[in-house]
């Protein structure tokens, strides 16, 4: 069924059964291929997106359940934290592979909007949903250090 | 949507490229003999008998052409380094793309085109800077003439070409230089003169690309009139389509169609979108043929395992026929060690699921957009299923969401199930297979069920007196297109890897029997050292304290310094305990192992702190790591993917293993089969050993000796020695 959704600030009309993941909308219906697929059950957070500002799984967020919500994800962010998120990352070279990379800076942008100078274990507790399996873990933990100090500055 | 295969990541070169067409480019490359050759603007890898690997625009940019694909261990960064050192321009003037699948891009290592085995940087480091050097002296040449000087007169640094008062861009020298004769041996630097190898620190080319999205990896790519594909195989190994009914698929809004695929391996649903397909393969239900399936479980698997154990080995690996008498030996030994090691199958899971696309070209071929790891293997594979002449069948490489040697498969295993699917289809849609994790997990080509077992003396002198060594394994190499390399006298090297070839001096004999069974292995991130590192360092740990030493020491006393193989290998061990400070004692509550292992060609040591809790849980703390991998061209790289292997290998001995029940998989996804979370990730301090010798691997040399110095460290807290992993069935838990 066709419907409307609020993403990257702009309204998108879709056509998606209301079951339908919003992952699989944003990536093969609106061809924003920033967001990843790597699990389909909530378990790896590849599929982070800010659903109002808030990180959330779209792999296991049917479409129907978006509404009025707004929908950002990694290709157009843009706020202080995530510009301070993706120059850490680079500033680190946090990445390998880099497939999980999305999902972890847009959990990390969420980390850093509700928590301006997380510990190692607020940092551990928060990110501990986004799997890497070229486990970048020490440069991520440095790097929402390095990013926290960016934003002070 | 882009497709475009090309790694940029800088907007100047998109910024500056009518430029660049419109003055042409210089390309610099090998042709099918190996010698250096040159062509100016158009050349592609079949039109003029070589094969481009560094290009200079008009505008000055550089772009090296990465033979080898990315998996994050880093090439489009190495690859790049080394031409720009030798050709001297700035690294931001330097782009990276992918070479197409063609014969001369071969792996020197292997003699195809492929990455793997830690190769990259090692097959690569003369080539690479071989044709930036050609392309400098080209262009020095070039200047020096149209300047009427000498050449030594002409000065190359960052880009810019100086002399005679004189100051140009490379780029405005690339028509004169490509008219111009590539020297066959052009000088290379010396090593105290590089400016980029082993310095401190480039940033990776693929960074900024991969924290904003733009990244393309094979799953994003959408070419026109392309249908996705999920898979339905049998939920057993070896098992043949009979029949399938469609349920209620066709109810699924999207859904295409279903068809058998033609080697009956399994069902292809075809859908609009990759949801519509996964949720209409829920809808289908196919009947099997087992009778050629494999039915049993892990329990008959370890039971199979530990009757080969027992029975006389098949294969004798070192060739002395003495196992018999040196077991007998070493267990008359008045001090001795005995143990039995279990290692269960692995899935690689990379965060990326395999996927590709399989497009028809106008010129009647196929198109592969895929992250490629062996063009080799799957060009002419695909090329034969679909009887398309391999001229017409281009492979398109991405980025790829990590392998650890999934993608690198004998059989070409998924490019076969999505051009199968694609041919189902009639071959005139372009297809998207796409795996979901379930598919990954229960789809084979796991690390294979190692079984070990070791009976070694002590002699008077507190060495090592007599090792008997029995190991059971599935080959991994054994009917698989690289069966002459790895196989002698019916020993699959890699079955004994990391044991038959250790840097100790130990009087060992070895013996090896094979496991059988259509459930297919393959090599998993360090292949046999993934669990040799552990047998061998777990065994010298047992056997330094049977001998009342210190295990850094008995290590040590076990190697001779006048060789230089031994020298390297003690030198890590000597430098990872020199900087985590090793004295041999653990604090209460606190443990600390050392475990120090070679593989592909680097030698690395690790020593393990960890911590118990009150309720008796570990917590993995610091891992002090020591690398002497030749040059270490990115120090920065070396260290990441140290880093990496390490937690890679923590995770899998903590806690990961396939099992199999009736001979189905029993993990159905990540909550299954939980990778390393950053919880679990320790500190990691990583010293490299400065050395002006040829670079070896570092891709995958980190892992081996984390899960035994991690081993060695919960003994030395807990008491508890763990020879059959994961460690979580041997009641640890990790905090």
């Amino acid at each position: 069924m066709s419907m409307t959704i609020k993403i990257n600030g702009e309204s998108r009309e879709v056509n998606a059964d209301d079951d339908t993941p919003l992952l699989w909308v944003i990536r093969d219906e609106l061809n924003l291929t920033g967001t990843k697929f790597g699990c389909g059950v909530a378990s790896c957070g590849a599929c982070t997106v800010h659903i109002n500002g808030q990180p959330q799984r779209s792999c296991v967020t049917p479409i129907s359940a978006v509404g009025d919500s707004e929908v950002t994800t990694i290709d157009v962010i843009d706020t202080p934290q995530a510009k301070a998120v993706q120059a850490a990352w680079q500033e680190l070279d946090v990445v390998q592979c880099g497939y999980c990379q999305s999902g972890q800076i847009m959990s990390a942008i969420g980390l850093l909007s509700s928590n301006a100078k997380p510990n190692d274990e607020e940092i551990d507790s928060y990110m501990a949903g986004n799997a890497c399996r070229c486990a970048t873990y020490q440069r991520i933990r440095a790097a929402i250090h390095r990013a926290s100090d960016l934003l002070e500055a | 949507m882009d497709v475009s295969n090309t790694a940029s990541t800088m907007n100047r070169r998109k910024f500056l490229k009518g430029t660049a067409v419109l003055g042409g480019s210089m390309v610099v490359g090998f042709n099918a003999t190996g010698l250096l050759a040159a062509a100016a603007d158009g050349t592609t890898a079949t039109s003029s008998g070589f094969n481009p690997f560094v290009k200079i625009a008009a505008d000055g940019i550089v772009t090296v052409v990465c033979k080898h694909f990315e998996m994050g261990q880093g090439t489009t960064t190495g690859l790049t380094t080394l031409v720009a050192e030798e050709l001297d321009v700035a690294w931001d003037q330097v782009d990276v793309e992918f070479a197409p699948s063609h014969e001369n891009y071969v792996n020197l290592a292997f003699g195809g085109q492929g990455t793997g085995g830690s190769t990259a940087i090692a097959n690569s480091f003369m080539q690479y800077r071989q044709a930036g050097a050609a392309a400098r002296d080209m262009l020095v040449r070039a200047a020096a003439a149209e300047w009427k000087v000498e050449a030594k007169e002409v000065a190359l640094k960052d880009g810019m070409l100086t002399g005679s008062g004189k100051k140009a861009s490379i780029g405005d020298f690339i028509e004169q230089a490509a008219k111009l004769e590539p020297l066959a041996e052009p000088p290379l630097k010396d090593a105290a003169n590089f400016t980029l190898i082993g310095k401190n620190k480039l940033p990776r080319k693929d960074s900024v690309a991969k924290t904003t999205g733009k990244a393309m990896f094979a799953m994003d790519v959408k070419v026109p009139n392309m249908v996705y594909a999920t898979i339905l195989t049998s939920p057993r190994f070896g098992g043949v389509l009979k029949s399938f009914d469609i349920g209620d698929a066709a109810k699924v809004n999207g859904f295409v169609d279903a068809k058998a695929l033609p080697n009956k391996a399994g069902v292809a649903v075809y859908a609009e979108s990759t949801w519509a397909s996964i949720k209409a393969r829920r809808a289908i239900t196919a009947e099997w043929d087992n009778a050629a399936a494999d039915a049993r479980g892990t329990a008959e698997m370890v039971s199979e395992y530990n009757e080969k154990l027992d029975a006389d080995p098949v294969y004798d690996a070192t060739g002395k026929g003495d196992l018999a008498e040196t077991e007998a030996t070493a267990k008359a030994a008045v001090k001795s060690v005995s143990a039995d090691f279990h290692f269960p199958l692995l899935a690689h899971a990379p965060m990326e699921p395999v996927n590709c696309v399989i497009e028809p070209t106008e010129e009647g071929g196929i198109r592969v957009h895929d992250g490629c790891q062996f063009p080799m293997i799957t060009h002419p594979t695909l090329a034969a299923i679909t009887e398309i002449p391999p001229e017409k069948v281009e492979i398109v490489t991405y980025y790829a969401g990590g392998s650890f040697g999934r993608r690198a498969n004998g059989n070409s295993d998924y490019h076969v199930q999505a051009v199968m699917a694609f041919l189902a289809l009639g071959g005139k849609k372009a297809v998207k297979l796409v795996w979901t994790r379930e598919d990954d997990l229960a789809g084979g080509y796991y690390r294979p069920m190692f079984a070990q077992r070791a009976h070694i003396g002590i002699g008077d002198d507190g060495k090592i007196s007599a090792w008997g060594h029995r190991s059971v394994a599935q080959s991994i190499f054994k009917g698989g297109p690289m069966e002459s390399m790895a196989v002698h006298n019916g020993v699959d090297h890699f079955s004994v890897e990391g044991i038959v070839d250790t840097p100790y001096q130990i009087p060992m004999s070895i013996g090896l029997t094979d496991y059988e069974s259509p459930m297919p292995v393959l090599w998993w991130r360090s292949v046999g050292h993934s669990q040799s590192g552990y047998t061998m360092e777990v065994l010298m740990d047992m056997a330094a304290e049977a001998a009342g030493a210190d295990p850094v020491e008995f290590r040590l006393a076990h190697l001779d310094e006048s060789d230089d193989n031994q020298a390297r290998f003690a030198g890590v061990l000597k430098l990872a305990a020199e900087k985590a400070g090793w004295d041999g004692k653990s604090a209460k509550g606190r443990g600390r192992g050392v475990a120090v292992h070679k593989s592909f060609g680097t030698y690395v040591a690790q020593v393990m702190d960890v911590s118990v809790n009150d309720k008796g849980a570990i917590s993995i703390d610091k891992v002090t790591c020591a690398v002497d991998c030749g040059i270490a061209v990115n120090p920065d790289v070396v260290r990441a993917q140290m880093e990496g292997a390490i937690g890679y290998g923590l995770g899998a001995v903590m806690r990961n293993e396939i099992t199999m029940k009736d001979g189905v998989v029993e993990q159905g996804n990540f909550p299954q089969y939980q990778p390393l979370r950053i919880t679990d990730m320790p500190v990691v301090d990583v010293h490299i050993v400065p050395s002006d010798l040829a670079p070896s691997g570092v891709g995958e040399p980190g892992l081996p000796p984390a899960g035994p110095a991690l081993a060695n460290a919960i003994y030395a807290a807990t008491g508890k020695r763990i020879t059959k992993l994961p460690m979580a069935n041997n009641g640890i838990t990790f905090a």
